[in-house]
């Protein structure tokens, strides 16, 4: 039906990455947590905590890859108008909520043994914390509305109004924190990596890269089936005779 | 000269193609009537037409040249009036109107009064307009046009809530600003009694 | 430019006409700030040290209570549609409204924050700047606000969704506003905050209304 042509194309693309990225997944999680839990030492700071960094610092970039992904999928939707990168930010917003979700969470299980507290109002947990709320936001704004081509082009403009504002947040919350930074506590990154850490800290990372793709091109296809149902659902009901205002006024 | 036209226009809202290769010509001192059922577009159109919804296919032109060019010189020569009245129940109805002169950088205190003079508004001037009755405020809505000149006319629904009387003073408004070499586009159900008229029906089903 | 001061006018009258509205923003402004005390105790040491951060976090919370109204009355009742087609930049307009917001709810609140430093036993060094930083502060909460206002447009749940976006962009306003006050408290120069604030300023005054027509646009669309 007219400009929102069956994107063919992507579905075949799609279809081509599927196998490889889920089998890459689970293959570099494996490998990745068994370097990650096994086969590498304790660090002689944070002994045997230090693992949750394996699966924390990913997590953090992730966050931060999948906004960025965000933000040039919604630069494409509001510029060119091309409805699969509205749908596309639609899709990868939730996925980086999950991973800015699982970031807060294995900080505050580091945070327990080694500060002896759930929650520290350590710099970059606070600016993980906004990101997050931000993220919701986004999700919720983009679920908001009866017509949901309205709703992801707001979602976009916030996406977009979050590029100019979050790095302004995140030196504020830099700043806040060094006016009240306590005493000198041990920080949620190492300084140096060792390189018998750096091997499952980017074999996790791989593994997160596919897992977001992977799930990014299933939740894409959802997307697309449900707008192509919605558009045959309006075709039908333009056939009825007895046919009442519908569609955004 | 001066033609306002359209040129295989599609309209989509949401996700609903509304109507599709549409066209029309409005050229000085005509009057284009849309008609057709509830739902084929009337007013998608007009809100088309002012610049407040984007083709999704075909183009406008202004004398020949895209609108989409220059959307502020098409703003600029155009009265759009809703199925809402925009009127601030707060305001008297000369505030209400003198507002949307003044939006439009005209600021005429006599114009004002014109306007509401043309449609029976003077005893009501200064009355907030929480107190109008549903014509009274569908009339001060239509002054609006008269208190800023503006060669392009776009109204939808206008005789909603008229009187005979009111729809008279109406007409010849129209009139008046037909003979001046102006345009109007008018999504009505009312026969209109105006010269230049010709008429644009929407069909009742999309494709 | 004659639009924008039309529409500016027309929204300071319409303030003047119901005063009720802004005058409820700084009732509210006021009796959560009331309710620290009753909350925390009475402690005066306790208070000082808390007075900067309450005055600045309530009156971002009464700023977002008038955003819901920014654009929504004037979408509900066709002005928007007039006010977008005006022969003037979508964004001057905008920022008109965003002017006219600040001198109906922003100054309202800067002008009663005295009354609740006394409330908060805030030192007195804090004074001056407590008026300069909100003097500072609050034009970029309503900028930033108005985005918020206009991307809501016609939501579900407006009045729950609009602060869910609008917080988390007002983090930088709190801290250097903040920062500023307990610099000047602290005997320390507030300037360096102060400028940082005035930047935050200067990059919301054409970014914020630039967001905040594009949003409308697609609301009229």
């Amino acid at each position: 039906m007219h400009r929102f042509a069956n994107p063919a194309r992507f579905q075949r693309l799609a279809g081509a990455i599927l196998p490889w990225s889920a089998g890459l997944t689970v293959l570099l999680s494996i490998v990745g947590l068994w370097f990650a839990l096994v086969a590498s030492p304790p660090d002689y700071q944070q002994s045997e905590t230090v693992r949750i960094m394996y699966v924390h610092v990913p997590a953090a970039w992730m966050a931060l890859f999948v906004y960025a992904n965000l933000a040039v999928a919604s630069a494409i939707g509001l510029v060119w108008k091309h409805p699969l990168a509205d749908l596309a930010a639609k899709a990868m917003a939730p996925i980086g909520a999950t991973f800015t979700g699982v970031c807060l969470i294995t900080g505050a299980l580091w945070g327990q043994p080694m500060w002896g507290t759930w929650w520290v109002w350590d710099a970059r947990l606070t600016s993980v914390l906004i990101l997050f709320f931000f993220y919701v936001g986004h999700i919720a704004l983009t679920n908001a509305f009866d017509d949901p081509t309205r709703g992801t082009r707001a979602a976009a403009v916030l996406a977009l109004v979050g590029v100019v504002n979050l790095p302004i947040v995140k030196f504020s919350v830099d700043w806040w924190n060094t006016l009240h930074q306590p005493a000198s506590i041990t920080r949620l990154d190492a300084p140096a990596i060792h390189p018998s850490m750096l091997t499952p800290l980017l074999l996790m990372a791989l593994a997160f890269f596919g897992y977001y793709v992977t799930v990014l091109i299933l939740r894409l296809r959802h997307e697309i089936v449900c707008r192509k149902l919605r558009a045959l659902r309006l075709t039908q009901g333009m056939g009825a005779p007895a046919m009442v205002e519908q569609g955004g006024s | 000269m001066d033609e306002f036209t359209g040129t295989a226009l599609a309209c989509v809202r949401g996700e609903r193609l509304v109507f599709k290769d549409l066209s029309f010509r409005v050229g000085a001192g005509q009057v284009l009537a849309l008609t057709g059922p509830n739902g084929s577009g009337k007013s998608s159109l007009l809100r088309l037409m002012a610049g407040l919804i984007r083709p999704a296919g075909g183009r406008l032109a202004w004398d020949g040249a895209d609108i989409a060019d220059d959307p502020d010189a098409h703003r600029a020569r155009l009265h759009y009036l809703g199925h809402l009245d925009a009127l601030k129940p707060t305001l008297t109805v000369t505030e209400n109107v003198a507002f949307y002169a003044a939006l439009r950088g005209h600021r005429d205190p006599a114009a004002v009064s014109a306007a509401l003079a043309a449609f029976g508004l003077s005893a009501l001037a200064d009355l907030p307009a929480r107190f109008l009755s549903q014509g009274q405020r569908r009339r001060t809505a239509l002054a609006r046009l008269l208190a800023a000149p503006a060669p392009l006319w776009l109204l939808d629904e206008p005789t909603l809530g008229l009187d005979a009387a009111s729809l008279d003073a109406l007409l010849a408004v129209l009139r008046r600003h037909v003979a001046t070499g102006g345009r109007a586009v008018i999504a009505t159900h009312a026969p209109l009694d105006v010269p230049g008229l010709a008429e644009l029906r929407l069909g009742s089903r999309a494709p | 430019m004659m639009s924008a001061l039309a529409l500016l006018r027309r929204d300071l009258r319409l303030a003047l006409r119901t005063p009720g509205d802004s005058a409820t923003v700084v009732l509210f402004f006021v009796l959560t700030a009331v309710l620290f005390p009753l909350g925390v105790g009475p402690e005066p040491n306790i208070l000082a040290r808390i007075a900067v951060g309450v005055i600045w976090v309530t009156a971002l919370l009464a700023c977002l209570l008038s955003f819901d109204r920014l654009f929504q009355l004037d979408a509900e009742d066709g002005s928007l549609d007039l006010i977008a087609l005006a022969p003037a930049p979508l964004e001057l307009l905008v920022l008109a409204k965003c002017v006219a917001h600040w001198l109906v709810t922003g100054l309202p609140l800067i002008i009663v924050s005295p009354v609740l430093a006394i409330f908060l036993n805030l030192p007195g060094e804090g004074y001056p700047v407590l008026l300069l930083a909100l003097a500072i502060g609050t034009p970029t909460l309503s900028l930033i606000g108005a985005i918020g206002a206009g991307l809501t447009l016609g939501a579900r749940r407006s009045g729950v969704l609009l602060p869910l976006l609008v917080l988390p962009l007002y983090v930088p306003v709190l801290v250097f506003g903040v920062a500023a006050i307990e610099a000047a408290v602290a005997g320390l120069p507030a300037r360096p905050h102060l400028l940082i604030l005035g930047g935050l300023l200067a990059l919301s005054l054409p970014l914020a209304p630039v967001a905040t027509a594009a949003a409308i646009r697609q609301a009229l669309e």
